[in-house]
């Protein structure tokens, strides 16, 4: 049996024809299985969807109750049929309620890893790496100039730089789900315990998680602040917010971004900013590898991201590895860089 | 080494002058001597290894990495230095020890010999983290690019005491790394450093530009008037040195040393005192434009060709130093007299002039010299002239820029009105704002093109209304850059100030504008009534003599071999 009658390409994304269901369609389709809630995996507008219970949330709290027809709830390690294949979801560490998605049927196992990050981080459960024929992998940081720094010291940046800058405001970009909760989680754990100003965009998922048992302290609405509050206080705020009219309420900011890509000093220094945090939830170069590895998978297909050098890698360890070529994902909220919201001509002080 | 890799990282993402001192004060404050001597060092550009130079970084790097993996990163990072600081494979566990402090860098890199330099220098890179290797690699390949100064480095150590930066100025040239004793004057703890330096810098004076509200309240019969020259402002300072060779050097306004871009005018120079004047190109006596000036600073090799055909000379102002004697203590009055004496005793091969002063009796004739230099005794060279000096008779030479003894008065500036064609954001208190402008004007086929980029001259309010033009009529996008709308009945028409124009080979429209800046928004003014080019193009030859040929100034006759 060849793999592909499981699973193969299509233009709305994986299909798998045993199954006839998609993974994580880039367009509305008939049957959805979801790994996570980012808005380019996550879309609204299928007819069933099956998902873990926080992705269904959060899909739910993004684009309302009805986004798709059905909804079915899945559980880490438990094993559904879906026409006849084998789906299971398991832990795949990028934010909260982040899946890989296993798929079994005549023998053969294809794990689709939707985005995944190794590293510790206590806002999703942790990766768990899977048995598989076939390992869908994403290269979003898969060239070996990324290798993420130990989130600590990169959260420790920030607090020094607090201290030195105690009378500026500490703007940081960070996308609404996941690395917003994530930079918060770990400020406290550092010892940070000033409220923490969040923009309009991230409160509703903030108050999310905290139903879901993540300590992240107290947290406020920036645009109720008064300056003193504003004075020295962490800001976080989409990266788009940054450079935009937004960020003008606060006097002489310092701007942070919390990203993989601030690894790479022009993409800080293009997006104007001061104070890069190394924060990904992605896995690194190292991880990728032994990530792959550790699936003691015959073949590697790589979704998106710096698919040439990881497939460059996989071959000369001996595995079958080609590129998938597929688009529309890693751009809307992955990691891309501080994607500018539209202009709207008419009101454009009309940000939340 | 880390701490150093740390705060050159910091450096590196930040924009205003003011954090960039605060983070350096800061690091001088927390690090112990010898190692921010070293730093100090580092940031001031005196580091330099012989021995270690960027191909060997790329053959360490070579040895270490899948040669297609670094193709694909160098691709993706753009930067030598960062990409390998990023890939080196550094062995686990040897980053987990502190690295070696960055003076046992700095002393293996002077030291180590040719064949023991890779071997030192890849067990460095192992036991460095990415900033650290980052920072090294800078180091090596020279040229920190991070956007700071020396001027700048020596603001941060006056910041840790009550000194000011050009008193830090004024010992900085006798002193060596790693300046245990500076640091210690700077922090109130130690003796002022003794300068070995015979001819060290004197910080020089500096004026405020002169406003149509002061006129009140001067008397012309107080001041006296020089031309101001479109040169640059340096500083040549000669003494005895230590066994009676003279020690001649040249400064620019900031205490740079740059004597050695200039060899000809050191040896021109024949007396034992400091000068104050101006840098110019003078052929055949006549003063060249600033624009042939810069064709003379832009050189790395000074080749005696360059020394040929851009021949450097001094148009003196000020005397400071006469032979031991300080005179910065005396009035104006009596250090121009003791300066005319001077140079009337040392002629010096036409290198070493005295400006003139500019004869006037009330405001109304200086505004009429000002206006026409070249019929008030400027007389050719009225075309490097930009303005007058206005100096008081008892003016003492102070340091810094003291409101009321010199004032300048430049000449109107040219201006055009362009078109708004691209905006950038700004930095810092800007970073939200679309700040830098590349403006256009018209060609004969109907084209805008780009003239020139002005990131300043504008109100708040004005910064403001930009915006809000910017943001609504975007038409294009690439990365931080937006384009504007700019058609011939829809766009932006700003009047754009300027000092001069000069050819470039480096811009589309072949112009280049000097000192560029927002006069006013012309929100009444349709793009399509923007100036031509063949407007500029006009200015152009007002404005300057074409540089002569080098085969003129050297009197050879031409060959087809001598054309250009």
């Amino acid at each position: 049996m060849r793999p592909e009658e499981l699973l193969h390409t299509t233009p709305q994304g994986l299909y798998s024809p045993a199954g006839d269901f998609f993974i994580d369609p880039t367009r509305p389709v008939a049957r959805a299985l979801v790994t996570h809630g980012h808005s380019d995996h996550a879309r609204a507008g299928h007819g069933a969807v099956l998902a873990m219970a926080q992705t269904l949330d959060i899909m739910a709290i993004r684009y309302g109750e009805g986004f798709a027809g059905t909804t079915q709830a899945a559980a880490y390690g438990a094993r559904v049929e879906v026409n006849g294949v084998g789906v299971t979801f398991h832990p795949a560490g990028h934010i909260l309620g982040s899946a890989q998605i296993a798929l079994d049927w005549r023998g053969c196992t294809i794990v689709a890893s939707g985005d995944y990050k190794p590293g510790a981080d206590p806002t999703a459960a942790p990766f768990a790496p899977v048995r598989c024929h076939v390992f869908i992998s994403e290269a979003t940081f898969g060239l070996p100039v990324f290798r993420h720094p130990v989130p600590a010291d990169e959260i420790a940046k920030l607090t020094s730089s607090l201290a030195l800058f105690p009378e500026r405001a500490h703007l940081v970009g960070a996308y609404a789900l996941g690395k917003a909760q994530r930079v918060m989680a770990l400020l406290r754990t550092a010892g940070h315990d000033r409220p923490i100003l969040l923009h309009g965009a991230m409160e509703r998922l903030t108050d999310y998680y905290r139903t879901q048992g993540i300590d992240l302290g107290e947290t406020r609405p920036a645009r109720e602040a008064t300056a003193a509050e504003r004075a020295g206080a962490v800001v976080l705020c989409p990266p788009g917010a940054l450079n935009d009219v937004w960020s003008r309420r606060f006097p002489d900011p310092v701007t942070a971004f919390a990203s993989g890509w601030m690894r790479i000093r022009a993409r800080a220094r293009q997006n104007g900013v001061e104070l890069p945090l190394i924060l990904s939830d992605h896995a690194d170069w190292d991880e990728l590898q032994a990530a792959i590895r550790a699936t003691g998978c015959e073949e590697v297909w790589v979704t998106h991201g710096q698919e040439d050098a990881l497939v460059h890698w996989a071959t000369q360890e001996g595995l079958r590895a080609r590129p998938l070529h597929m688009v529309g994902y890693g751009e809307e909220e992955g990691e891309g860089a501080a994607p500018e919201p539209p202009v709207s001509p008419t009101n454009p002080e009309a940000a939340p | 080494m880390n701490r150093f890799a740390a705060l050159l990282d910091r450096l590196a993402y930040e924009p205003r002058r003011n954090g960039k001192v605060r983070l350096i004060a800061d690091y001088f404050h927390h690090t112990p001597d010898p190692e921010r001597g070293w730093a100090l060092a580092a940031l001031t550009g005196s580091l330099s290894f012989r021995n270690a130079k960027p191909g060997l970084i790329r053959q360490l790097i070579g040895e270490r990495t899948d040669p297609v993996l670094f193709a694909l990163s160098y691709d993706y990072v753009g930067d030598l230095s960062e990409t390998v600081a990023l890939m080196w494979p550094a062995p686990h566990g040897l980053n987990d020890t502190e690295p070696p402090p960055l003076s046992a860098i700095v002393h293996a890199l002077t030291h180590m010999g040719r064949a023991e330099m890779p071997a030192v220098l890849a067990s460095l890179l192992d036991r460095l983290d990415e900033t650290g290797r980052w920072a090294l690699l800078k180091l090596i390949t020279g040229g920190l690019r991070i956007g700071v100064s020396a001027r700048l480095a020596k603001t941060a150590v006056a910041a840790l005491g009550e000194r000011a930066p050009d008193e830090i100025e004024l010992v900085w040239p006798g002193l060596a790394a790693p300046y245990e004793e500076l640091f210690a004057w700077a922090e109130g703890r130690g003796p002022k450093p003794e300068t070995e330096d015979p001819a060290p810098f004197r910080p020089v004076m500096l004026s405020h530009p002169l406003e149509d509200a002061d006129f009140d309240k001067l008397d012309p019969a107080a001041f006296r008037a020089e031309w101001k020259w479109d040169g640059i402002r340096v500083q040549a300072a000669r003494a005895a040195g230590l066994e009676g060779r003279h020690v001649t050097r040249l400064y620019s306004r900031t205490g740079e040393d740059i004597s050695g871009a200039f060899p000809d005018l050191a040896e021109a120079f024949a007396f034992d005192g400091v000068v104050d004047g101006e840098l110019l190109i003078l052929r055949e006596g006549r003063v060249q434009s600033f624009n042939v000036l810069q064709q003379r600073l832009n050189r790395k090799v000074v080749s005696p060709r360059l020394l040929m055909e851009f021949p450097a000379h001094i148009r003196a102002y000020d005397l400071l130093v006469e032979g031991g004697e300080d005179l910065r203590e005396l009035p104006f009055e009596a250090r121009r007299a003791r300066l005319e004496a001077l140079i009337a005793a040392h002629p010096t091969e036409g290198r070493l002039d005295l400006s003139p002063l500019v004869p006037f009796a009330t405001w109304d004739q200086l505004a009429a010299a000002r206006a026409d230099p070249a019929a008030h005794g400027a007389g050719e060279d009225a075309e490097a002239v930009e303005g007058v000096m206005l100096k008081r008779v008892d003016s003492l030479y102070l340091p810094g820029r003291p409101k009321g003894p010199w004032w300048k008065w430049k000449r109107d500036p040219h201006s055009v009105d362009a078109v708004l064609m691209y905006a950038q954001r700004g930095h810092g208190k800007r970073s939200s704002y679309y700040s830098d402008y590349t403006f256009g004007v018209w060609t004969e086929a109907g084209e805008l093109v780009p003239v020139g980029k002005a990131y300043f001259g504008f109100t708040d309010a004005e910064l403001v209304e930009i915006d809000r033009f910017v943001r609504r009529h975007t038409v294009n996008r690439f990365g931080p850059v937006r384009e504007v709308v700019h058609t011939p009945t829809e766009g932006l028409v700003l009047e754009v100030a300027f000092e001069g124009l000069a050819r470039s080979t480096r811009h589309r429209s072949g112009l280049a504008m000097r000192f560029p800046r927002i006069a006013r928004l012309r929100w009444d003014k349709p793009p399509g009534e923007a100036d031509r080019l063949e407007t500029l193009e006009r200015m152009i030859g007002d404005e300057s003599h074409a540089p002569r040929r080098a085969k003129a100034v050297l009197g050879k006759q031409p060959s087809p071999a001598g054309e250009m």
